[in-house]
C-alpha cells in the first residue's frame, strides 16, 4: 500500500521545486499565454474582405440589388475592375482578386443565372466563399428561386465563429502538452542529477515517488486550464454555457491523465532532453491531427479512427466543446470522462511497473 | 550484519566485481579501497540494493537484500559519490524530505543528527540554499543527511573526494563516533592514508579482491611501512594508479 507520509514528504519538496524554478513556472503560464495569442490570430479560419471583381452586363436594378447584396457584408470588397481584363483566370493568376462575378445581360428578365468564379488554389477558403455567397443569394433571393427552399438552421454557433472551435480545442492541447512535459522533465530531472539515487535507496515505492510527483501538478494544470479558459473568453469572445463545477471535474480527469502520460514518458526517457521531445512528439502532433481539433475523426480512414481512441484529447474535446457551446452536463459527458479515467489509471500502472526501483 | 557470497556484477562483458566475499561486523568500520573503476562503488551499490548482482547473495542483518524488502531499506544510510541534495533546497529542507521519505518526524529526525551537525558546525548554514554552500559544506550536509534515520549501516561512497584536509579529519572524526555508538560504517576512499582508520579494508582491482584484513596487520604482512606502500605492492607497480 502507497504510504500517505511518504507521498506528501516528496510532493511538498516538489513544491518548493516549482516555486523556485524561473523555468517551469514560465513554462506553465508564460507559454500556454503565448499558444493562445499566436495560435488565436494565426489560426483564423474565417474569410474576410475576399477582394471581387464585379462584370455586370446586365446594369439594371436587379443585378445592382445582387452586387449590394455581395459588397455590404463583410466577406466581400469590391474591387475596381482595370480595363481589359475580366477574365477570372488572369485575375486569379495576377492576384487581383479571389473571386468574379459576372452577371450577364437580361440578368433578372430573361435569366436568373449568373456566374461566381473562385480561385480554389486554397481549397478551404473557396469552399468558403462559396457557402457565403450561396448564403447571401440564398437569404436575399429566395423567393426569386424556384424548386426546394432550404432554410438552414445553424445551432451552437450560428455566426460559425472559428474562435469557438479553436479556443476550447487549444485548451485541450495546450494542457496536454504543458502536463506530459511537466512530470516527464521532473523525474527525468531526478535521475541526470543524481538525486533519484537517495530516493530508490529509501523505503519508498516507484507509486509513492510517482503520486507524490503528480499531485502538485494536478493544481498548477487546473489552474493553466483556468488561465486559458478565462483569457480565450476576454480576449476571443468564447460563451461558457455550462457548469463550472463540470468543467472543473472533467478537466482534473483531463489533467490527471497528461500527467500520466508524462510519468509513463519519464520511464523511458533517460535525459530531460529526450523526456521533452518524447513528451512533446507523443503530444503535439497527435492532438493536432488526430483528436478531431483539426480535422473530422469521421472523415478519417479506419485505421486512423481507431487510433483516435487512444488520444486523450478526443475525449476532453468532446467535454470541452460540450460544456463551452452546448451547455452538457455530467449526463452528456460521463463516458468521455470515464474513458479519461480508464486511460490514466492504466498508465499510471504500466509507469509504477516500468518504473526501476534499481539503477540500471 | 553485512555478508556477501561470491558477489558477481557484469555490464555486457565487463566484469565489474569479480567473486567479492565479506563479512562486516557491528560497530566495524570497512574501508573499500582502489583506484577509479576497481569496483567499490558497484559493490556498495549492490549491498545497498541498487545495483541487483548478476550472481551471489548478500544479507544484509539477516535479510536477503535482492528481496528489496522495506525493512531492509531503513537501515541503511547512504552518501552517493555524487553531490546529490536538492541544489534549490534549503539545506533544512533536504534534511526535512529525507526526514519525510524515512517516516521519521522531523523533531525526532533533528535529535537524531544534532550532535553531528554541531560537530561540523552546520548550524548556522541550516536556512541557506544549498546550491550557494561551499562543496566541503555540501559534503557534510550529504552526510548528515545520510543520517537523519539513526541507520545502524552507514554507507559512504568517497565521501571525502574533494574536500580539504581539515575537512577529512573532521569527516573521520564522526565516522569513529558513528562507529563508536554501534553502527557499521563502510566507506570507499581513494585516498590510501585514509585506510589507517578503518579496522578492516578491502583492497580491489578490476573487480577482483587482492587483499583484504586490518591496516596494521596487512602491512606487517607485506612487509610495508605505509598503506600507500603496501598498496604498490600487492598491486604490482604497474598496476598501481593512486591519485
Amino acid at each position: 500500500m502507497p504510504n500517505l507520509n511518504r507521498i506528501k514528504a516528496i510532493a511538498e519538496k516538489e513544491v518548493f521545486h516549482i516555486l523556485r524554478d524561473s523555468r517551469t513556472l514560465t513554462i506553465i503560464f508564460i507559454m500556454p499565454l503565448l499558444q493562445l495569442i499566436i495560435f488565436g490570430y494565426a489560426m483564423n479560419m474565417e474569410i474576410r474582405q475576399v477582394p471581387l471583381v464585379v462584370d455586370d452586363s446586365a446594369l439594371n436594378s436587379s443585378s445592382r440589388a445582387l452586387v449590394d447584396a455581395f459588397i455590404h457584408t463583410d466577406y466581400f470588397r469590391l474591387v475596381p475592375k482595370s480595363e481589359g481584363i475580366l477574365n477570372p483566370g488572369e485575375l486569379f493568376k495576377e492576384r487581383r482578386a479571389q473571386a468574379t462575378l459576372s452577371i450577364p445581360k437580361g440578368f433578372g428578365k430573361e435569366s436568373l443565372t449568373v456566374l461566381l468564379g473562385i480561385d480554389a488554389s486554397d481549397p478551404n477558403s473557396a469552399q468558403m466563399i462559396q457557402n457565403y455567397a450561396t448564403g447571401i443569394v440564398n437569404t436575399r433571393f429566395a423567393q426569386a428561386g424556384a424548386g426546394i427552399n432550404l432554410q438552414p438552421l445553424i445551432l451552437y454557433n450560428p455566426d460559425m465563429k472559428s474562435s469557438f472551435f479553436f479556443v476550447p480545442g487549444l485548451i485541450a492541447l495546450i494542457l496536454v502538452m504543458i502536463c506530459a512535459l511537466l512530470t516527464s522533465i521532473s523525474i527525468s530531472r531526478e535521475k541526470e542529477m543524481g538525486t533519484m539515487e537517495q530516493i530508490l535507496v529509501s523505503p519508498v515505492s516507484a507509486t509513492e515517488i510517482l503520486l507524490g510527483k503528480v499531485i502538485p501538478y494536478i493544481f498548477l494544470g487546473l489552474m493553466d486550464a483556468l488561465l486559458i479558459l478565462a483569457v480565450g473568453m476576454l480576449l476571443f469572445q468564447v460563451p461558457f454555457r455550462g457548469e463550472f463545477i463540470v468543467f472543473l471535474g472533467f478537466t482534473f480527469l483531463y489533467v490527471l491523465t497528461s500527467l500520466c502520460l508524462g510519468l509513463l514518458v519519464s520511464t523511458m526517457a533517460k535525459t530531460q532532453q529526450g523526456a521533452m521531445m518524447m513528451a512533446l512528439g507523443m503530444t503535439l502532433l497527435p492532438t493536432l491531427l488526430l483528436s478531431g481539433y483539426m480535422f473530422p475523426i469521421t472523415s478519417m480512414p479506419v485505421i486512423l479512427q481507431k487510433i483516435t481512441y487512444i488520444i486523450p484529447a478526443r475525449y476532453y474535446l468532446q467535454i470541452i466543446r460540450g460544456i463551452m457551446l452546448k451547455g452538457n452536463n455530467v449526463r452528456h459527458l460521463y463516458q468521455s470522462g470515464l474513458s479519461l479515467l480508464i486511460m490514466s489509471v492504466t498508465m499510471l500502472v504500466i509507469a509504477s511497473r516500468r518504473f526501476k526501483l534499481r539503477l540500471s | 550484519m553485512i555478508h556477501t557470497e561470491h558477489l558477481v556484477k557484469d555490464f555486457g562483458t565487463f566484469r565489474a566485481v569479480d567473486d567479492i566475499n565479506l563479512d562486516i561486523a557491528k560497530g566495524e568500520i570497512f574501508g573499500f579501497l582502489g583506484a577509479n573503476g576497481a569496483g567499490k562503488t558497484t559493490a556498495i551499490r549492490m549491498i545497498i540494493g541498487l545495483v541487483l548482482p548478476t550472481s551471489g547473495q548478500i544479507i544484509v542483518d539477516g535479510l536477503d537484500i535482492s528481496k528489496g524488502s522495506e525493512k531492509v531499506k531503513h537501515k541503511i544510510g547512504y552518501m552517493s559519490q555524487k553531490f546529490s541534495l536538492y541544489p534549490d533546497l534549503k539545506a533544512i529542507e533536504n534534511l526535512e524530505f529525507y526526514a519525510g521519505i524515512y517516516q521519521i518526524p522531523f523533531r525526532q529526525a533533528m535529535k537524531n543528527i544534532q550532535p553531528i551537525i554541531e560537530q561540523f558546525g552546520l548550524q548556522d548554514i541550516l536556512k541557506s540554499r544549498t546550491e550557494d554552500l561551499p562543496m566541503g559544506y555540501k559534503q557534510r550536509l550529504s552526510l548528515v543527511a545520510s543520517l537523519v534515520h539513526d541507520p545502524p549501516l552507514v554507507f559512504l561512497d568517497e565521501p571525502t573526494s574533494g574536500v580539504d584536509p581539515q575537512a577529512r579529519r573532521e569527516f573521520w572524526q564522526v565516522i569513529n563516533d558513528l562507529a563508536y555508538a554501534g553502527k557499521s560504517v563502510i566507506v570507499s576512499t581513494h585516498f590510501m592514508d585514509e585506510a589507517e582508520y578503518c579496522h578492516r579494508v578491502i583492497i580491489m582491482q578490476d573487480g577482483r579482491e587482492v587483499a583484504l584484513g586490518n591496516p596494521a596487520e596487512l602491512k606487517a604482512e607485506h612487509s610495508s611501512a605505509t598503506m600507500q606502500e603496501l598498496f604498490l605492492k600487492v598491486l604490482g607497480e604497474d598496476h598501481a594508479k593512486p591519485e
